[in-house]
């Protein structure tokens, strides 16, 4: 029972990163009043970026830096259309998720004559035992031997907590993205700070995708990141667009995940088919997504395309 | 010597000349107005010297020194601070973290927040501008909102303050602080430039008004040789008379009584508290107190919008307490909502349909499933006439239309539909006296035709001129009846207040 209880936990922590490492990107996109469904392109561009650059270099970390690269550059036509042209970000965000598929699919098949995978790499990003603290019971091999971009992503959740709530330019992100116009009258260039948000989502969002296929996984397919993107985008919702909140939403998933692919460990799948809690991840993301959860919580100028000297 | 000096300023927009070679000269230390309707050119002109837009023609003058203000950074160091009408103010954040945003103090690249509260309340305390520097703004009252724009400006170092139509909101009481307020920062060697309408308080702090007129330079002229008719003549460009002519109230049977009446507001709270009123045929009842006593729930739940949950609403007899909206405004109840922009129209439609925003689906509008356009339109056209609705034509959106002719539109809409009681919430809100003198007209003519009305407003003023009767609502109750012809300032403010007095008017 001990053992199993270890087991769902691990697999909890592991399937939560690529879910928080995204949804943290995410909430500086969000938070800075761009809406960002493009998530989930913008991990698929990274996971494959990883992939290939770990197979070309035979090193996993410039895997990493490689997938957070792509994610940027492919989040700056969502900053253009949405920021700069003031299209609707949700329709700029579905074309970012097209455009990385098709983009990733498209190289894959052009690079691997054709193949519906890339081979699988082998430099692959290995867990890494913290000495002493992984011996302790059940949580010791849960929590701290673990890959580095788990530990990666519990640490950004403090670094974007701090950045947010503590530092000059936290503090502007979180007002452009509640009242521009009020933080236009006191100086603050809205447009840059839009700007800076989706990137920096794009790159958070490059690295949860490499979390998926150069660490959990090991190759990238057009099925590897299936729908995470758009769970990442629920678990910020669902965490009230608060770095805290994504990190309880995304245990909360990774958890939900858990309980699909161990359930029969602890006796869950008797009373459970385990197709049904499979369906529970997605279930929640729907209704975080169709508003029935968290709507009130937003930010209050999400979504809305701003213009110098409006009201 | 001479704070600010606009000359010859043009600005256009596709279509319009928003600002047409006006002029504007502020000397150092006065309480400058700037007068005109709305949709004169104003904000443009102000938005301007603030840095938002840049002007097509003319040049501008801070301190004798020529400059290009080309944007609000800019005219922060130039020393201009605005205190914006609609507050610029990013409510989940604290009156702290509104003040320093983009200037924020910093220690090892973290906000001092202890710094900065601090500076904060030394401000306040100088200017006597009292503000709760860790409150949000969410939490805080108009008046206060309003202090936290202007401490904004003063913590910046601003000595130039433009304050952009900053009574608008206000109650009474707060209009009086704020005019102490604003009389204490001409006395520290602050210029004080005033975007207003309203010639009263004009005469009563400025010391001169810059006049502009659909765009134009009107005339500058010192406040202590001209008067209220004169100002009022310039910025409307015809005589306009401030005294309501309105005969004796006919009052007759009881159109709407209210009996033991409770609402919630939108936190859970009781904001009616057993309230009873009555209101009869052929009279106009105001219903005066300051904002957030209940007024806005109290017609909420008169509409529909809102449920009671206890107590009875009846008109004509029947009872209509939390029937539907739709329900309601059939069985006689026109509405000419206090947000004219969210509840009176919708305005991305057309002038034309929101006028059949109630009807629509009634005969002729509507023949089966379908809207016959040709007659909405028909509609449409005789209402925009016969209410003197300035619009291109009836396709126009409502949102293109001023501020003034939307709410006319609304009146034509709800008057024409011949309600049996109407209820007109800050009706002429921020409208100028020109739209203001029709607005007031055409409430009397409703009341002598023998309608049942009821008038809230926050001005005063308004309620006096207008009402035959005036119940005064304090914390969700009627604190007293006074009557209009009889009452005094003090005696009002005191019921506002929630003090008490005697006297019941039986009508």
């Amino acid at each position: 029972m001990i053992n199993s209880l270890t087991d769902i936990l691990a697999t909890t922590i592991l399937y939560m990163t690529p879910l928080l490492l995204t949804a943290m990107g995410g909430l500086f996109s969000e938070r800075s009043g761009v809406v960002n469904i493009g998530l989930e392109g913008l991990m698929t561009i990274g996971a494959f970026t990883a992939v290939i650059t770990t197979l070309e270099t035979h090193n996993p970390w410039l895997g990493l830096i490689a997938a957070m690269i792509a994610g940027m550059l492919f989040s700056i036509p969502h900053a253009v259309a949405s920021i700069t042209f003031k299209a609707d970000q949700v329709v700029s965000g579905v074309a970012i998720n097209f455009l990385a598929l098709g983009v990733a699919v498209y190289l894959v098949k052009a690079l691997y004559e054709g193949a519906g995978q890339t081979p699988d790499v082998q430099e692959v990003l290995r867990k890494m035992p913290i000495p002493g603290l992984e011996k302790i019971p059940v949580i010791g091999p849960a929590l701290f031997d673990v890959f580095p971009t788990t530990y990666l992503a519990f640490i950004i959740v403090f670094i974007g907590y701090f950045v947010l709530y503590r530092t000059p330019f936290g503090m502007r992100l979180r007002a452009v993205g509640e009242h521009p116009q009020a933080a236009e009258t006191m100086g603050v260039n809205v447009y840059r700070m839009r700007y800076t948000g989706v990137i920096i989502s794009g790159a958070l969002a490059g690295l949860g995708g490499a979390s998926l296929s150069i660490a959990i996984g090991s190759q990238f397919s057009e099925s590897t990141i299936a729908g995470q993107g758009f769970i990442a985008l629920a678990a910020l919702i669902f965490g009230k667009w608060h770095p805290f909140g994504a990190l309880g939403a995304s245990a909360f998933f990774g958890f939900a995940v858990a309980l699909a692919l161990k359930g029969q460990l602890i006796g869950l799948t008797n009373y459970v088919p385990s197709e049904a809690l499979s369906m529970l991840p997605y279930i929640l993301t729907i209704l975080a997504l169709a508003g029935f959860v968290g709507r009130a919580e937003a930010p209050a100028a999400i979504g809305k395309p701003f213009e110098t000297g409006g009201r | 010597m001479n704070a600010v000096e606009m000359k010859g300023i043009t600005k256009r927009f596709p279509g319009i000349v928003a600002n047409d070679r006006v002029n504007l000269t502020v000397k150092q230390g006065e309480i400058h107005a700037l007068l005109g309707e709305n949709g004169a050119g104003k904000s443009t002109l102000m938005n301007i010297l603030f840095g938002l837009y840049q002007p097509d023609e003319g040049e501008i003058f801070i301190r004798e020194k020529k400059t290009e203000i080309t944007g609000p950074n800019i005219a922060g160091e130039l020393g201009i601070g605005m205190v914006h009408q609609h507050f610029m103010l990013v409510d989940p954040f604290t009156v702290t973290e509104n003040i320093i945003l983009g200037s924020e103090p910093t220690q090892n690249g973290m906000i001092d927040q202890r710094k900065a509260e601090k500076e904060v309340q030394a401000i306040s305390d100088r200017y006597g501008l009292k503000v709760d520097p860790r409150a949000k703004i969410r939490d805080i009252s108009v008046g206060m909102q309003q202090r936290v724009e202007i401490l904004k400006t003063l913590y910046r170092g601003a000595d130039i303050l433009i304050f952009d139509e900053p009574t608008a909101v206000l109650a009474p009481k707060e209009i009086d602080e704020l005019i102490v307020i604003m009389e204490n920062l001409v006395k520290e060697g602050k210029t004080i430039i005033f975007i207003t309408h309203k010639l009263k308080e004009i005469m009563r702090i400025c010391d001169a008004v810059t006049i502009i007129r659909q765009g134009k330079f009107i005339g500058r002229v010192d406040v202590a040789d001209t008067d209220e008719s004169r100002l009022a003549s310039m910025m409307v460009g015809r005589d306009v008379s401030f005294t309501v002519d309105k005969k004796p109230a006919q009052p007759k049977e009881t159109v709407l009584s209210i009996r033991n009446l409770r609402v919630k507001n939108s936190r859970g709270v009781d904001a009616v508290r057993g309230l009873d009123m009555e209101i009869k045929a052929g009279e106009i009842v105001g219903l005066a107190g300051v904002d957030g006593n209940g007024q806005s729930e109290l017609i909420e739940a008169i509409t529909g919008l809102k449920s009671a949950h206890k107590g009875e609403i009846v008109l004509n007899g029947k009872a209509i307490t939390n029937l539907k909206p739709k329900a309601i405004t059939h069985r006689g109840v026109g509405h000419i909502p206090e947000d004219r922009h969210r509840r009176g129209l919708v305005l991305d439609f057309s002038i034309g349909e929101n006028m059949v925003l109630q009807t629509f689906d009634q005969k002729p509008f509507a023949k089966g499933w379908t809207l016959q356009y040709p007659q909405i339109f028909k509609h449409a056209k005789r209402l925009i006439k016969e209410f003197d609705v300035r619009t291109p034509d009836i396709h126009t959106p409502a949102r293109a239309l001023s501020g003034g002719n939307q709410q006319k539109g609304i009146i034509a809409r709800e008057v024409d539909r011949d309600p049996d009681f109407l209820i007109a919430a800050q009706p002429t809100r921020g409208l100028d006296v020109g739209a203001i003198e029709g607005i007031h007209r055409r409430l009397i003519e409703q009341r002598d035709k023998g309608k049942a009305i009821l008038l809230m407003s926050l001005e005063l003023e308004e309620v006096w001129q207008l009402a035959d009767r005036i119940a005064v609502i304090y914390e969700g109750k009627i604190a007293g009846w006074v009557d209009p012809a009889t009452t005094t300032e003090e005696e009002i403010g005191l019921l506002m207040a929630g003090g008490q007095v005697g006297t019941e008017v039986s009508s």
